[in-house]
């Protein structure tokens, strides 16, 4: 996985290839089912309540945490382009599912694009629009690989 | 005459960080920018994150004035991006560095989330 980081822009964007045909790699956007095998962080796995993969479609999920609580999040989609790329807003909910009023929504942008021999690049770019939303996101349900991340900063600084 | 600096991104990602991370100072997000904005005071916080600077001896290093300098380690003290000691005569300047490295967790963890997200994603690939 390759990451470049845009700090005065608020945005992050991570490329990774895939040993997998792009209708194949799609299908983990497309399908709610699958999509919630990958989109929580290990110790919160996500349930997709909602999916309605179309422009302007609505999509509810919450990721249930090691003890017993829950981070519920939606999205909106904005473009969908089949099998090409997917712009969605992802922003935090409130119990009742409702996107949080105080919070406001990242833009998530999905490329995809086939490569030689059956494979498939997937670049995921993430624009937050404040320091402090990028914060919110950050703390929300990610205690896993926290003393990993500690000993690579030692290693950095 | 110009003074031409720059960071490198991994030095302007930490300061970013160092400006998400702190909970406790969001409302301090736009002073940050504003400070960030100058290139003589991106370079006063690359200098002091290297080594602690007297503000003579970052006088000397830029085209301006002591009180000119002192002007933008101000700027840069309030955003808390530096913190300043007294030494006898001379005032030090230094980055600060329990900031930066609570930057440094945070900007691991989205990227740690990411990866996790794409093992994810092979695995699944990989079922067939």
């Amino acid at each position: 996985m390759s990451v470049t980081k845009d700090p005065t822009a608020f945005t992050m964007k991570f490329v990774a290839e895939f040993d997998a045909t792009l209708e194949r790699v799609w299908q983990l956007w497309e399908d709610p089912r699958q999509l919630e095998r990958w989109w929580g962080p290990p110790t919160y796995p996500a349930t997709v309540t909602r999916y309605d993969f179309t422009p302007g479609g609505d999509v509810s999920y919450y990721m249930s945490g090691p003890s017993g609580d829950l981070s519920r999040g939606w999205w909106r989609f904005v473009t969908i382009e089949p099998l090409h790329g997917i712009e969605f807003e992802n922003g935090i909910a409130d119990e009742t599912g409702a996107p949080h009023p105080s919070m406001p929504a990242m833009i998530v942008r999905v490329v995809l694009s086939e490569q030689m021999s059956r494979r498939t690049r997937m670049s995921v770019e993430s624009v937050f629009p404040s320091a402090e939303v990028m914060e919110r996101f950050l703390t929300m349900g990610m205690e896993e690989g926290m003393s990993l991340a500690i000993g690579q900063i030692d290693e950095l600084l | 005459m110009t003074h031409e600096v720059s960071l490198t991104p991994r030095d302007a990602l930490i300061i970013y960080n160092h400006m998400v991370v702190d909970s406790r100072h969001r409302n301090r997000t736009d002073e940050v920018f504003h400070a960030l904005a100058d290139a003589t005071r991106r370079s006063i916080v690359e200098k002091t994150f290297q080594r602690d600077y007297s503000v003579s001896e970052l006088a000397r290093l830029y085209p301006m004035s002591f009180a000119a300098v002192q002007k933008h380690v101000a700027v840069l003290e309030r955003a808390e991006l530096v913190t300043k000691r007294r030494h006898g005569r001379e005032q030090y300047v230094r980055s600060n560095l329990a900031a930066i490295r609570r930057a440094e967790k945070f900007l691991q963890r989205y990227e740690e989330l990411w990866r996790d997200r794409f093992d994810a994603m092979n695995e699944i690939l990989g079922e067939e």
